[in-house]
């Protein structure tokens, strides 16, 4: 009889609709598709992508479209890792923004010694070497939060603060509190484009990254884990989890998301601003999980949603841009009140609204089953 | 109306996505007096309850209150007509006060006089004869104790319905009496108790009638007295009950191999949980178990052969090989599975499906890089479902939507799969119903028969006879003694275990 029912909302038009809203890419997507609608109202052309020339002379993708996807990428590729440390271990690591500075802090260190004329072979080897070392780096910091998190059991917010206050000063203090600049137009390929290519080259790196997720979450049990922990570490454990261990991991991923960040993001302005670069950039990251509808108290995660969570806010973000009368420093305040939308529609509360509205309908098909089966 | 009734319920319906939950449910409540809810697990009993306490609004039927009709439409609603609940878990803050928790949320105003406060609260406990002092805090307190001050704050709150939802599972005998001195100090008020619980013995000492469902129908009401416990059985059932006494004697066969190698073997076992250093061993085969009252160790001398708690010494060998058991991985490694004794916070994934716990040990032993294919776990689960008959909506069902009954089934699903030697089940059938208690045993000989050899602990000593060939007793954290062959009875266990060295 169980299934009879569940074939019957199946099979109606009202069931499928109740099923996609229930989604949890429902919520992220419709708000996406809400997005480009007000955007293709209030502007046709707002979609316009045109192929024209950069100031090296190379022609280039240019449009709305592109600075979006463009500009999400650091924080597609944060919430990759905050959804995982999320999962696992049930809080959130806000220190992301102070560790991008890090990062990006280590890597022009080794950068900035090499004359902007080397050749090519060897320009290649340094920029390996320290992206490399900052990979380390930054899983190195990941780690020591992921330590606290796990071994010392302190609420990931709290462990987090520390770097968080710290992080940034710890950047400085990498290159001396100098100023740098790398003249080599090389290095900005990264966060840029490659001459010849008219993609920005942080699409293609966030593309690579998510493909990387997929294959871990394909080929480990990656996924299984840190759900499992996050939901009964104390029977993940009696199973043969290592709790620890798998927190500790997902941290450590979070790391080398951010060593990925913040080498986009100096390569972006070959420069860095110790206070200024990527700030605020973790509040962001959170938000994408939560309005991917995953739960910040830990547990099951949907990737794929805090990924379309992430596009949803940079989309956002560049839309109030767009709007001249708006003053840029009073764009936080409009973007919270779309946010605060947001996170009320993914609420637990009106998620369970949309549950009781199927159950009811469930429930009255059942009764008429019974009265069929009396019959 | 009929005299006395507090309550009535009349044809009462619930309908949830594809299963009828109640169907046309009558349930009487009188002025003082205990009635038993008693069922299997998935009877109704807790949408009954849950529809009196309006946590689900009901799809048919009417409610009267002292004669009056009402609608519930929330548990706040309920408490304000009277109606009070008390659950298995405690559902108070431990980190207040006795005091606080009796009166937390009833205080008019924005001020409170506490003197005021604790005085009444210490009447009350005096009144109804509970240990303890109003500022105290509660979460030092025993679990007996909370639930006393759950029950002394629905009191308070004059409610003419008490609802007791499995109170005594985690409670000890001691305490149990207790309880049911409590319980017939408000019968005698004139309160009317609706009693749900899973331990018979407890239905015959306190109740005054039975209701009985099945399936969401109602089997039917019963004065006490006109219902023996093999009828309840039988109605609860709905078939006749001759399983119960006889599921050893086809057992008896059992292919123990005694005089071999035993298949696990500790000598000196010492962890850090307070129990004695014990030696212990388990050949092919073999059902033993350890015994005890709460609190005497059982528990904690399984999790040390599993691992579950910190060794700190002693010598275990499996099949005659010396290994080391540091932690849980490395039992399942050497084929030792250990089902925990608190299956909400040791056992179920909540949120995961049934499939992700039922594959999860055996997923944990191959590796974490390693994952199963999903054509493969859906064959698993799939072949484990049917295998314990798990009532479940679908594989993809969260685990946490189960009874109680189908959640174990899954734990045991799990160990099973990971397909074990040697298996450790504490209190597999803690908290569900007497179908699937029965389903469980035969499961644990069947085993037996097959080979494994079984590890079989549980609060109640028939269970443990009836299953087990050897009995090793504790008291205060040391094995006291072992028992085993025409030993192996009531009278001798219970006598062990309360001191009385055998003579």
């Amino acid at each position: 009889m169980t299934e009879s029912a569940t074939n019957n909302s199946k099979s109606s038009a009202k069931g499928i609709l109740l099923k996609i809203v229930r989604n949890q890419l429902f919520i992220p997507l419709a708000a996406l598709l809400l997005l480009v609608l007000f955007n293709l109202f209030t502007d046709p052309g707002f979609f316009d992508i045109v192929l024209k020339p950069s100031s090296t002379g190379s022609l280039i993708l240019s449009g709305n479209l592109i600075t979006i996807i463009d500009n999400a990428s650091e924080l597609v590729i944060l919430a990759i890792g905050m959804t995982l440390v999320t999962s696992a271990s049930g809080g959130q690591d806000i220190s992301v923004g102070a560790t991008i500075a890090i990062a990006g802090s280590t890597v022009l260190r080794i950068v900035k010694t090499q004359a902007s004329d080397i050749p090519g072979g060897k320009f290649a080897g340094i920029i390996i070497i320290s992206f490399l070392l900052c990979v380390v780096v930054s899983a190195a910091f990941g780690a020591f939060n992921g330590a606290l998190v796990a071994f010392f059991k302190i609420q990931p917010m709290v462990a987090t603060l520390i770097l968080f206050t710290a992080g940034r000063s710890i950047a400085a203090w990498i290159n001396n509190n100098d100023n740098i600049s790398i003249n080599d137009n090389r290095f900005g390929y990264f966060g840029n484009f490659i001459p010849g290519i008219p993609v920005p080259t942080p699409v293609f790196i966030t593309v690579i990254c998510l493909i990387v997720i997929a294959v871990v979450l394909k080929l480990t049990n990656l996924r299984l884990y840190s759900q499992s922990v996050g939901i009964n570490a104390s029977s993940s454990r009696l199973n043969g989890i290592n709790p620890k261990m798998i927190k500790l991991l997902t941290f450590v991923i979070l790391g080398v998301c951010v060593a990925v960040c913040g080498f986009i993001k100096v390569s972006r302005t070959s420069s860095i601003t110790y206070s200024v670069i990527a700030n605020n950039i973790e509040m962001d990251a959170i938000l994408a999980v939560a309005l991917g509808g995953n739960n910040l108290g830990g547990g099951k995660f949907n990737l794929t949603a805090s990924v379309i969570g992430a596009y949803v806010i940079q989309f956002l973000t560049t839309t109030l841009y767009k709007f001249k009368e708006i003053d840029s420093s009073s764009i936080s305040a409009y973007k919270a009140v779309v946010v605060i939308l947001l996170i009320i529609i993914s609420s637990p509360y009106i998620r369970k609204r949309f549950d009781d509205l199927k159950n009811k309908r469930l429930a009255a098909k059942a009764q008429a089953n019974v009265g069929k089966e009396a019959n | 109306m009929e005299n006395g009734a507090v309550l009535e319920m009349r044809g009462i319906c619930k309908y949830f996505p594809g299963v009828r939950a109640l169907e046309q449910v009558d349930f009487t409540l009188r002025e003082g007096e205990i009635h038993a809810l008693m069922g299997e697990n998935g009877a109704g009993k807790s949408t009954l309850i849950k529809v009196l306490t309006g946590v689900y609004p009901k799809d048919g039927g009417d409610v009267t209150l002292a004669g009056t009709p009402v609608h519930i439409k929330s548990p706040q609603d309920a408490q304000n007509k009277g109606i009070a609940t008390v659950y298995q878990e405690i559902t108070l803050c431990p980190n207040l006060t006795v005091a606080e928790n009796m009166y937390i949320g009833r205080t008019k105003g924005p001020f409170t006089d506490w003197v005021k406060m604790n005085k009444k609260a210490e009447a009350l406990l005096d009144e109804l004869e509970i240990p303890a002092y109003p500022t105290e805090q509660l979460g030092n307190c025993s679990i007996a104790v909370q639930q006393m001050v759950a029950i002394a704050r629905a009191v308070d709150m004059e409610c003419k319905v008490l609802i007791l939802d499995e109170p005594t599972s985690s409670l000890d005998e001691q305490e149990v009496v207790k309880l049911f001195k409590l319980m017939r100090n408000l019968k005698e008020k004139g309160v009317g108790i609706i009693f749900v619980t899973h331990f018979l013995e407890q239905v015959y000492e306190v109740c005054d009638r039975i209701t009985v469902l099945r399936d969401g129908k109602l089997v039917g009401e019963y004065i006490i007295e006109d219902l023996p416990r093999v009828k309840l059985v039988s109605k609860m059932l709905g078939k006749d009950f001759d399983d119960m006494a006889d599921i050893k004697s086809d057992s008896d066969a059992a292919n123990t191999d005694l005089d071999g190698t035993p298949v696990y073997e500790a000598i000196n076992l010492t962890g850090t949980t307070g129990i004695k250093p014990f030696n212990f061993q388990i050949h092919k085969g073999e059902v033993n178990g350890f015994t005890g009252l709460l609190g005497s160790g059982r528990s904690e001398s399984v999790r040390a052969i599993f691992g579950a708690d910190r060794v700190v010494g002693g010598k275990v060998m499996i099949n005659g090989v010396p290994v080391k058991i540091r932690k849980p991985l490395d039992a399942m490694k050497h084929g030792i599975s250990y089902l925990p004794e608190d299956r909400k916070l040791d056992g179920i994934v909540g949120d995961l499906s049934v499939r992700d716990n039922i594959i999860l040990a055996l997923q944990v032993m191959k590796g974490f890089f390693k994952p199963f294919s999903r054509a493969q776990a859906e064959k698993f689960a799939d072949e484990y479902i049917k295998l314990l008959n798990i009532k479940t909506a679908s594989q993809d069902t969260p685990i946490k939507s189960l009874s109680g009954g189908n959640q174990q089934k899954v734990i045991l699903a799990r160990w099973l799969l990971a397909n074990p030697q040697y298996l450790i089940l504490d209190e597999p059938t803690r908290g569900i119903d007497v179908g699937t208690k029965v389903e469980i045993q035969k499961l644990v000989l069947k085993l037996a028969a097959e080979g494994k050899s079984i590890t079989f602990i549980s609060s109640e000593i028939d269970e443990m006879v009836r299953t087990c060939s050897r009995l090793i007793v504790m008291r205060d954290g040391k094995v006291v003694g072992e028992l085993k062959g025409d030993d192996l009875n009531q009278n001798k266990i219970m006598a062990t275990i309360a001191g009385g060295e055998s003579k």
